[in-house]
């Protein structure tokens, strides 16, 4: 498959601090790469070099073949950015900021206010066109920092750390709008600091920390390179959780952990059949589940045992 | 540079100029550093020391008025390294830098949207000079062309701000800086007295300040008598302000960003 991205061997020290540290990463076209870490892993770090922002001390990256260093113009012709560092001007109203961006891409001016309108439109905020986007709420100003990104139909786009700081509702519209933006066959480099954007936008995720990649995969595979899955069962009835507790460990030939608060067993499986051996004999015991699942390992597990360490920028 | 690209440059320059204009008249009180502060210091000054100066006010006006509109210039065009500075800290730039237009730019914009606050500078002035009872003695040609002049002296010392504005961090501190320099720049000059009761040392620096020479030019512009000298003196000042402070600008914008 075509690459649209494609770094090799990146390194930026600042003094002591490696903010990257020799790292690689790949992008196919149409794809959407996570690059998940905690902050100061070196994700933004690596984003500003990749948008020609920022020179490597090592290494070299292409962007659609383009260097990022040689050919810069052409690189920055296919990108659009958007993050904590790429922002609008928030004296300035909604359409005027795209008009203006418009225009810097060598729109007519009336070609520049019907680009505008169509993305005003595109992302809800024809009713706040008109205002200064300081006077904005965090989802409109994000989805203006989304629209503004756009204005030039890039074909790949840089999403740093999208909905950081947003709620759950605000959140969500960003991620529909990302959805959309990958059908119609954008290329997506995301980061983000949240296990669930990754789980729920990336084809394939990258996890970085202190400036290098400690894993690579698609989320599922992740999951199961860590831990495996894993079984749980929650009885109907308290008075079941000793049967149970047997059942599963027979089963699973571990001995299941148990929550005495909450009834829940829960025990690592390594075949996935055993998941209905487990309702069978459930059933025959004439025991009721209120839940029965057999789940991967969420991400933030996955991120635990890759680092060692909790990821501090996680909400879950 | 073909002129197709050079066309492309100007372009958008001049829509980065128009998004300058727009938050000038989006935030009108940031023009009070150019309305506000010059009428104060015109009229502090005027009636305060005019009489002690120039034996009374009318006469002191009138070798006020050119002197104050150098200061104030000097002032306005001071302002582009702090703004500049702030749309570094914010993001904004990172958005034009990662487009693909020219590098320069953003600071041509920026600069270029810096000349309606001159011009409003130069506008506010006279008129409450005129109010104050200050008389042009030549022409309106002679008014237009002391206009211009202070206009282009703010535009060549302005990229002394702007490498100020981005080797420093924060927009306070650029301010900060700013004020220091200016302050001996503007009243170590004859804007105020005459330079013959100075101290040798400080008179040796007052007759070639680039301020004094522009005074005396504007002087000569707009009360009428020698010109020539303090108008090379001005222009010489102005391209070495240019020749040295906008590569430095640009090393440091380069270096920033």
């Amino acid at each position: 498959m075509a690459l649209a991205i494609r770094a090799e061997g990146l390194v930026k020290h600042y003094g002591e601090t490696k903010a990257l540290d020799g790292v690689d990463l790949e992008v196919p076209e149409g794809k959407v790469v996570g690059v998940l870490g905690p902050n100061g892993a070196g994700k933004t770090t690596a984003v500003r070099v990749l948008a020609t922002l920022l020179r490597p001390d090592a290494g070299h990256a292409t962007v659609h073949g383009h260097d990022v260093l040689k050919d810069p113009r052409a690189v920055r012709s296919l990108i659009g950015l958007t993050g904590q560092y790429a922002s609008v001007d928030e004296d300035l109203s909604g359409t005027e900021n795209l008009v203006l961006l418009a225009r810097l891409l060598d729109f007519s001016r009336a070609g520049a206010r019907a680009r505008a309108a169509e993305l005003l439109e595109q992302f809800e905020l024809t009713d706040a066109a008109g205002r200064a986007a300081k006077t904005y709420s965090g989802g409109m100003r994000r989805r203006l920092d989304l629209a503004a990104s756009l204005v030039g139909n890039p074909s790949v786009l840089y999403l740093d750390e999208p909905t950081t700081g947003l709620d759950p509702h605000a959140r969500n519209e960003v991620w529909a709008v990302v959805r959309k933006l990958v059908a119609e066959g954008v290329t997506v480099l995301l980061t983000t600091q949240y296990l669930e954007e990754a789980d729920q936008l990336a084809d394939s995720i990258t996890v970085f920390d202190h400036g290098c990649v400690v894993a690579e995969g698609r989320p599922d595979e992740l999951k199961r390179r860590v831990g495996g899955q894993t079984l749980q069962v929650r009885p109907t009835s308290l008075s079941d959780l000793d049967v149970v507790h047997r059942i599963l460990g027979d089963l699973t030939g571990v001995r299941p952990t148990r929550d005495d608060d909450t009834g829940l067993l829960t025990a690592p499986v390594s075949d996935p059949v055993l998941l209905s051996t487990l309702v069978r004999k459930l059933d025959e015991a004439g025991i009721t589940a209120d839940e029965l699942a057999l789940r991967l390992p969420s991400l933030d597990e996955v991120f635990l045992s890759l680092t060692g360490k909790r990821n501090e920028g996680s909400l879950v | 540079m073909s002129t197709i690209a050079l066309d492309r440059g100007v372009r958008h320059g001049f829509a980065l100029a128009w998004r300058g204009i727009l938050k000038i008249r989006k935030n009108p009180e940031q023009l009070a550093d150019v309305t506000i502060a010059p009428i104060i210091l015109l009229v502090m000054f005027t009636y305060l020391f005019g009489g002690a100066l120039a034996g009374n006010t009318d006469a002191y006006l009138q070798m006020l008025v050119p002197g104050i509109l150098v200061m104030n210039i000097l002032q306005a065009s001071m302002t582009a390294g702090v703004q500049l500075n702030t749309d570094v800290s914010k993001g904004v730039f990172d958005r034009f830098r990662a487009m693909p237009i020219a590098r320069s730019a953003p600071l041509v914009g920026a600069v270029l949207a810096d000349v309606v606050r001159y011009v409003v500078c130069v506008v506010v002035l006279m008129i409450i000079a005129t109010v104050m009872g200050y008389r042009v003695q030549t022409g309106p040609a002679e008014l237009l062309i002391a206009a211009g002049l202070a206009i282009a002296f703010g535009l060549c010392f302005c990229w002394a701000s702007v490498f100020v504005g981005m080797l420093l961090k924060t927009p306070q501190a650029v301010q900060g800086i700013m004020i220091v320099l200016i302050m001996p720049l503007t009243f170590g000059s004859n804007v105020f007295v005459g330079t013959s009761t100075m101290p040798g040392w400080l008179k040796a620096w007052a007759d070639i300040s680039p301020v004094s020479l522009l005074s005396d030019a504007l002087r000569g512009l707009l009360n009428g008598g020698a010109i020539a000298g303090p108008l090379t003196g001005s222009l010489i000042w102005m391209a070495g302000a240019v020749a040295v402070f906008f590569p430095l600008a640009m090393w440091a914008y380069r270096k920033r960003v």
